[in-house]
């Protein structure tokens, strides 16, 4: 035995040692192995970002700081190990392993949270009931003064007859037609009978006249319960400009209803007691939704809208299901391998085993440094690899035996063997690798792509590892096993 | 010894009457259906979920339930746990009102779970997961884009890997036509599944076909590099006898890792829950396919080619057709 081969061999027995040990301690902060969404269950988002309202050159900067927002939120709400990725030019993908409930996380990463003060327009109702009559949208816009990009409008009445219906219908139409930035938001009939107009309320700081939002509040929003009522509401402060702003509201609208919309929805709007500036709380709301806010609140809105385009959630239960099924697929189907390996190759099948065993080691070693997380069809890859590990193996052997009944003796053998296969091995792992290379880009940009990606990584590392594995370890091997008295039974090398 | 390639028309027979029956099926599924095979809401855009019963739950009373909600487009299947798969077509959101911010609609995914919970009692969905048409429209273009641009790459790595002999780009236009036939056959069996019992194909569909690409090609370069050995080593003699030579001797080792892979796949078929069910169909019967194509497909077109076959079958084609247009 030479000293090159002793070398190696104990190089072998080092990695397998270590792979070992990395995967029964904790080496790297981690206990086990990163399973995947489908195999801990969670949920899996994907939104797109509606540039419209976005400068071509800002819309980079607005999707990062989408992308920093959500984060934030999703960090303060407290989910282990999320995942948030821009995916392409205008979209983020958001994984949350462990929230199973897709309305809850929807609300908490995709919603705009644009926190809006509004005041009811003086005059407003008269103004509209009158204009409604003339049944001229035109005019109506037209003719509204004082009014801001983002005033809610809410129309109805009780017996909201057809023809007011229709008016309704033909101002929020009026909506996409009129030159004017946009106020109509919402148009629609109402239990009570009632006209309300809310506009942006605005103080004047330095002469400008600032709309009253949600940007001007400290990070320290807070969920509370109100004394009184038991109700949960939200506490919130204001920076210096907001204080300033809330303050000079407050103190024009004693008396009257100071509405706060969120994300152009009414959330509650209460009567205006007294002139407040640096804090404020916001009631109408259960303990989740108060929970959410308040994250939001602290986060910031969004800089740009994000809509739904593909959602997921996985149970945990069908998780752990799919990780035990795959577990007992893997075990039976290792010990065919093994069976068939050692009955049909004998001792050289059983030091294929021995290099598969080698081989696992790496690759769990591996995903488990990385990391790779594992999904479902990850594990099937790597079950999938097994199999096909042993095809280099299978191709030396073959050359081998053929080989040996060419009357070679065992050593020349071997390394006839080796060489004669390596081409074969080379070209055909390298076609699947080819293959891993275009599935992997294929799962980057489709949906589910998680699992896509998942397969081609842990296949195409499992191609590298079983290349090494087959050129270096079984080589080794059988290297080795040359030197030892069994090599003079060459009936165990040749069925 | 067998003489594979004297026989290749048995082999290019029997490929064909399968090919044959999945295009007849696909032609049916097309007219049926409006689609070859029956694809998932990754490619049509929807919603799906699968939901676990506490009670012993009839198929045809879940149909009647979601008719009832209005969903008459519902999916329906079962699976090996006893779970259901409903799919239906993409469901809305909830509806808030804007004045006072109370739901008006809850989400239709709430409306069918409080349905489904009043009338067959406590349930879980152990996923849910809705497309958007956007997106299913692009995984489509997608999924194409990847199955073309694989073989392609395929087609260019095979001739470079096999640059020394002579007329290259002739084994890798044969490893590519063999990998073709591959997916065909495969896409053929799922179409008559999709037919038969409904099978989807979604994302992993797609997943497994590159997959079994990247096999079928695999296989088929052991047989080619044993060709291209016997060639340069001067076996000399005609084309046919070095490649059935080649097929010999590499016919153990083409049906062992054929095996090999095999009984992972038939473990996790068997063993692997639903899940992924399909996914290792495709591959099982991708190495089942490719495995056969190494053998009597790939390096037998490669002698067809030599000995002129495609020029007379080209040739007798545009003898067929103008007769037919003059009749």
């Amino acid at each position: 035995m030479s000293r090159r081969q002793i070398i190696t061999l104990v190089v072998i027995i080092a990695i397998a040692a270590f792979s070992v040990a990395a995967l029964v301690t904790n080496i790297g902060g981690r206990e086990g192995l990163v399973l995947g969404l489908d195999l801990r269950g969670g949920t899996n988002l994907v939104y797109e970002a509606d540039f419209s309202g976005i400068e071509e050159g800002r819309q980079a900067d607005a999707l990062r700081g989408a992308k920093d927002i959500i984060e934030r939120r999703i960090n303060a709400y407290g989910v282990s190990e999320p995942v948030i990725q821009i995916v392409g030019s205008n979209r983020i993908l958001i994984q949350l392993p462990g929230v199973t409930d897709i309305e809850q996380a929807k609300d908490l990463v995709g919603k705009t949270a644009e926190l809006v003060f509004r005041e009811e327009a003086s005059g407003g109702s008269t103004f509209l009931a009158a204009a409604a009559e003339a049944g001229d949208t035109d005019i109506i816009v037209a003719g509204v003064s004082g009014f801001h990009t983002g005033d809610a409008f809410v129309i109805g009445a009780a017996d909201s007859t057809e023809a007011e219906s229709a008016i309704a219908a033909e101002i929020v139409g009026a909506n996409n037609t009129i030159a004017l930035e946009s106020p109509l938001k919402h148009a629609h009939p109402l239990d009570e009978p009632v006209t309300n107009v809310w506009m942006v309320s605005t103080g004047t700081i330095e002469g400008d006249e600032i709309p009253l939002t949600g940007q001007y509040l400290k990070p320290n929003a807070f969920v509370d319960i109100n004394q009184q009522t038991g109700e949960p509401v939200v506490r919130f402060e204001w920076d210096e400009t907001g204080a300033k702003l809330f303050s000079q509201v407050t103190g024009r609208l004693i008396g009257q209803p100071l509405a706060i919309f969120l994300d152009d929805v009414l959330i509650s709007a209460p009567t205006v007691q007294a002139q407040i500036g640096a804090s404020g709380i916001i009631e109408g709301l259960n303990v989740s939704e108060a929970e959410i806010l308040a994250i939001q609140l602290n986060a910031g809105a969004l800089p740009v809208p994000l809509n739904p385009i593909q959602e997921q959630t996985v149970d945990a239960t069908l998780g752990a299901d799919s990780v035990r099924r795959s577990v007992i697929a893997g075990i039976v189907g290792v010990v065919l391998l093994l069976l068939f390996m050692t009955m049909y190759y004998r001792l050289s099948g059983g030091l294929a085993c021995l290099a598969l065993a080698v081989y696992a080691a790496v690759m769990l070693m591996i995903f488990k440094m990385v990391p790779v997380t594992l999904t479902l069809a990850g594990i099937a890859a790597f079950i999938l690899s097994l199999g096909m590990a042993v095809d280099a193996n299978v191709l030396i052997f073959e050359r081998m035996k053929e080989e040996l009944r060419a009357g070679r003796t065992l050593r020349p053998a071997i390394e006839a063997g080796f060489n004669r296969a390596w081409p074969a091995i080379r070209d055909s792992n390298i076609s699947t690798l080819i293959t891993c290379a275009i599935l992997y880009w294929f799962g980057s940009r489709m949906f589910g792509g998680a699992q896509v990606m998942g397969f081609a990584m842990t296949l195409g590392i499992g191609v590298l590892v079983s290349m090494f594995s087959a050129i270096l370890v079984t080589r080794t091997f059988l290297r080795v096993t040359a030197f030892t008295p069994v090599a003079r039974t060459l009936s165990l090398f040749r069925p | 010894m067998f003489d594979f390639v004297a026989n290749r028309r048995w082999f290019f027979r029997a490929s064909g009457v399968v090919i044959l029956i999945g295009l007849i099926s696909m032609l049916y599924s097309f007219i049926a259906f409006g689609s070859p095979v029956r694809q998932g809401i990754e490619f049509t855009s929807g919603s799906m979920m699968t939901i676990r019963f506490e009670q012993q739950v009839e198929q045809t009373a879940l149909r009647e339930e979601m008719a009832r909600l209005g969903h008459y487009e519902t999916i329906i299947q079962r699976t090996g746990e006893g779970d259901y798969i409903v799919r239906t077509r993409e469901l809305a959101k909830e509806e808030r009102d804007p004045a006072t911010g109370e739901v008006i609609t809850p989400s239709e995914r709430a409306q069918i779970e409080d349905a489904l919970e009043a009338r067959f009692g406590a349930l879980t969905v152990l996923d849910f997961s809705s497309v958007t048409p956007t997106v299913s429209s692009e995984t489509r273009d997608v999924a194409t884009i990847a199955v073309a641009v694989a073989s392609v790459a395929i087609l260019l790595y095979v001739t470079w890997a096999f640059r020394k002999l002579v007329r290259s780009f002739r084994f890798g236009v044969c490893a590519v036509i063999a990998l073709l036939h591959d997916v065909l056959v495969v896409l053929g069996i799922f179409s008559l599944l999709g037919v038969l019992f409904g099978m989807e194909i979604n994302a992993m569909f797609v997943t497994g076909i590159l997959t079994v690409i990247g096999y079928s090609v695999n296989d088929t370069i052991v047989v080619f590099d044993r060709v291209r050995e016997n060639m340069t080593k001067g076996f000399g003699g005609p084309l046919d006898s070095v490649v059935n030579r080649s097929i010999i001797e590499t016919l153990p080792r083409s049906l062992n890792t054929g095996l090999t892979t095999l009984f992972v796949l038939l473990a996790l078929f068997l063993f692997g829950g639903s899940t992924i069910h399909s996914f290792v169909l495709v591959l099982l019967l991708g190495v089942i396919v490719g495995t056969y194509s190494s053998i009597g497909i790939a390096s037998q077109l490669v002698v067809v080619w030599d000995r002129g076959g495609f020029g007379r079958f080209f040739r007798s084609i545009r003898r067929v057709v103008p007769r037919r247009a003059t009749a």
